[in-house]
């Protein structure tokens, strides 16, 4: 995490000319971006700015947006809900799509079925989701009318309102993601049928779903559960595009109206936490491990 | 390698690619997009940036095969201008992760002392989200083709490193590599002459697969309008523009859109043929 955050503030200050002018943007006084400057503290070396920037994160203060004049971490506390509730829903019905066609396509192998879910997942995951996206709004939302277009219900909106909003968003993302988890699902259950437990299991007459879902899904699910805990930090990526596309108002349409905007400290604030969840996920997928496979050791 | 078993390797793996029906099929498509995107002032006569305000917003016909878009420009012709970045920056890119990544990789995997602090490095690139890094980059950078390409190198490096590394580590105990340290062979040529001639196959596979990613990167921060001009026609902005029209002028979303997929879908199918073609336990059961 230090050296996310180290990178953080290298990627902030590689932008070419005086920060302070460019967040303030081409209408801006001297006068102003001196100002500007002194409060950044961008007048001060290198060094110092990067001891303070260390020891401000490190007290959890990640700095003040210069658009909303507000604390960063509020803003994004403010603004997260969406994109929690979205990659979560699109990771669950990524994994509803994934593991039983995965499952079902090893089974399979060779038959039409399996040729046609590996082919299909295939093109899936070629299809931009932002595409995909507007084509279902199109359809799914304005000419059948059975998922709202866009937002997120208002603000007097209910929980309920709220994730009936997501429900369009985070089928597109699902959908789009669930080809990874796919492939990886079928793969490693191939790899598990060969093995002579498995063989052994059917010898000795247990029951076809006993031996798939039992015996094989349960040793395949140490590479299934990596590549969901990949797909987790392709959902943010996806998350971000998504958002623009149905008018959501959360962190992806945040960091790209601050990046329009050259609301620099948004932008870090925003890398940092983002990042920060990505390492979380991680080790809460290492943390899986030992509980899914007692060969695992740390 | 001697020349005659070099030549019997390529040999095979083009018959193997090609007898893949679907490795062929995508070879051509690709090769289709790339004919177009490079001959595209022969393929067509018209200006991708001609404004015609009388033909705003035709659908296809005989006149304009792909329909016409908002100030009458034809989307046949800026389809295939707009290849032109979305190539541009997928080869770019490749190349670019791909040497760097290749390097990093190499002197992680072969000198123990730096092993640590690049592996590090690498483990920290990749924590961010792919696009949210290539947003932020592009935003501190500006939206030049040029600076979308070295934002995305950036964000695909990192994959590049893991593999050249994890395969140098291997490589770098074996017999043949001793024995070049032995005869006092130099660290360079053993590093690029013995091992990486040794790992190209998982770098040409994971660069074709890096390829079909930054295009479709490409296309989404087009798409956000933080990538590239949006006065230089890419896929992801005639989407981009074409969603403001989605209920009159479906087509102007329509075909790049299409574009975009088959690109990346012909570059899978061209990575997976070439995974198969390259790795010896299943190209010798194709």
């Amino acid at each position: 995490m230090f050296i996310v955050l180290t990178l953080v503030f290298i990627i902030v200050r590689l932008a070419p000319g005086d920060p302070a002018t460019l967040m303030l943007g081409p209408d801006a006084t001297p006068e102003e971006a001196i100002e500007l400057r002194e409060s950044m503290g961008f007048n001060r070396p290198i060094i110092i700015q990067y001891g303070g920037f260390i020891a401000q994160v490190a007290q959890g203060d990640l700095g003040k947006s210069i658009f909303f004049n507000q604390p960063v971490l509020s803003i994004l506390g403010e603004r997260a809900e969406p994109t929690i509730l979205l990659t979560l829903f699109s990771l669950g019905i990524a994994i509803c799509i994934a593991l039983p066609l995965g499952i079902a396509s090893a089974y399979c192998r060779g038959t039409l079925f399996d040729q046609s879910s590996v082919s299909s997942a295939m093109l899936i995951a070629s299809i931009p989701s932002f595409w995909m996206g507007l084509v279902l709004q199109q359809y799914l939302g304005t000419e059948l009318g059975w998922f709202p277009v866009s937002g997120y219900g208002g603000p007097s909106a209910t929980f309920g309102e709220r994730t009936y909003h997501l429900m369009l968003p985070s089928l597109v993302l699902g959908i789009v993601n669930s080809a990874l988890i796919l492939r990886f699902t079928r793969a490693s259950m191939l790899d598990v049928f060969s093995e002579d437990y498995v063989r052994t299991a059917r010898s000795k007459g247990l029951s076809e779903i006993n031996v798939v879902l039992r015996q094989a899904f349960k040793n395949a699910l140490v590479p299934i559960i990596t590549v969901i805990g990949l797909t987790f930090a392709i959902l943010i990526s996806g998350a971000v595009v998504t958002e623009r596309v149905f008018n959501l108002p959360g962190l992806g349409s945040l960091v790209v109206g601050s990046v329009l905007r050259r609301d620099y400290p948004l932008i870090q604030g925003t890398l940092i936490v983002v990042s920060g969840v990505y390492v979380l996920v991680n080790f809460l997928i290492d943390m899986i491990y030992l509980w899914i496979d007692p060969r695992v050791k740390y | 390698m001697s020349d005659n078993s070099t030549n019997l390797h390529q040999t095979k793996l083009w018959k193997v690619l090609i007898q893949r029906r679907s490795v062929l099929f995508g070879l051509i498509i690709l090769f289709v997009i790339g004919f177009c995107a490079v001959f595209a002032p022969w393929i067509t006569s018209i200006d991708p940036s001609a404004i015609a305000v009388r033909s705003r917003l035709l659908p296809p016909g005989a006149e304009h095969w792909l329909g016409t878009d908002e100030f009458g420009r034809d989307i046949f012709t800026r389809l295939i201008y707009a290849g032109r970045v979305s190539l541009t920056v997928g080869i770019g890119v490749a190349i670019i992760s791909s040497f760097v990544g290749s390097i990093m990789g190499l002197v992680s995997g072969f000198f123990k002392r730096l092993d640590g602090p690049i592996s590090r490095l690498v483990d920290a690139m990749m924590a961010f989200p792919d696009i949210l890094l290539a947003i932020s980059l592009v935003a501190v950078l500006g939206g030049t083709v040029t600076n979308v390409i070295i934002a995305l190198s950036i964000v695909y490096t990192p994959r590049i490193a893991r593999i050249v590394r994890a395969s140098t580590l291997v490589i770098r105990e074996l017999p043949y590599v001793e024995a070049s340290k032995a005869l006092g062979i130099g660290t360079p040529t053993i590093l690029f002459s013995h091992i990486l001639r040794n790992i190209m196959s998982p770098i040409i596979v994971q660069a074709t697969f890096i390829f079909a990613h930054s295009m479709l990167s490409e296309a989404s921060l087009s798409f956000l309008g933080v990538g590239v001009n949006p006065s230089t026609p890419t896929w992801g902005t005639m989407i981009s523009i074409g969603r403001q029209y989605i209920d009159v002028a479906s087509w102007m979303i329509f075909y790049p859109g299409v574009a975009i997929t088959l690109c990346v879908l012909s570059l899978q199918i061209a990575g997976d043929g070439l995974r198969d073609a390259l790795d010896p336990k299943i190209a010798k059961d194709l």
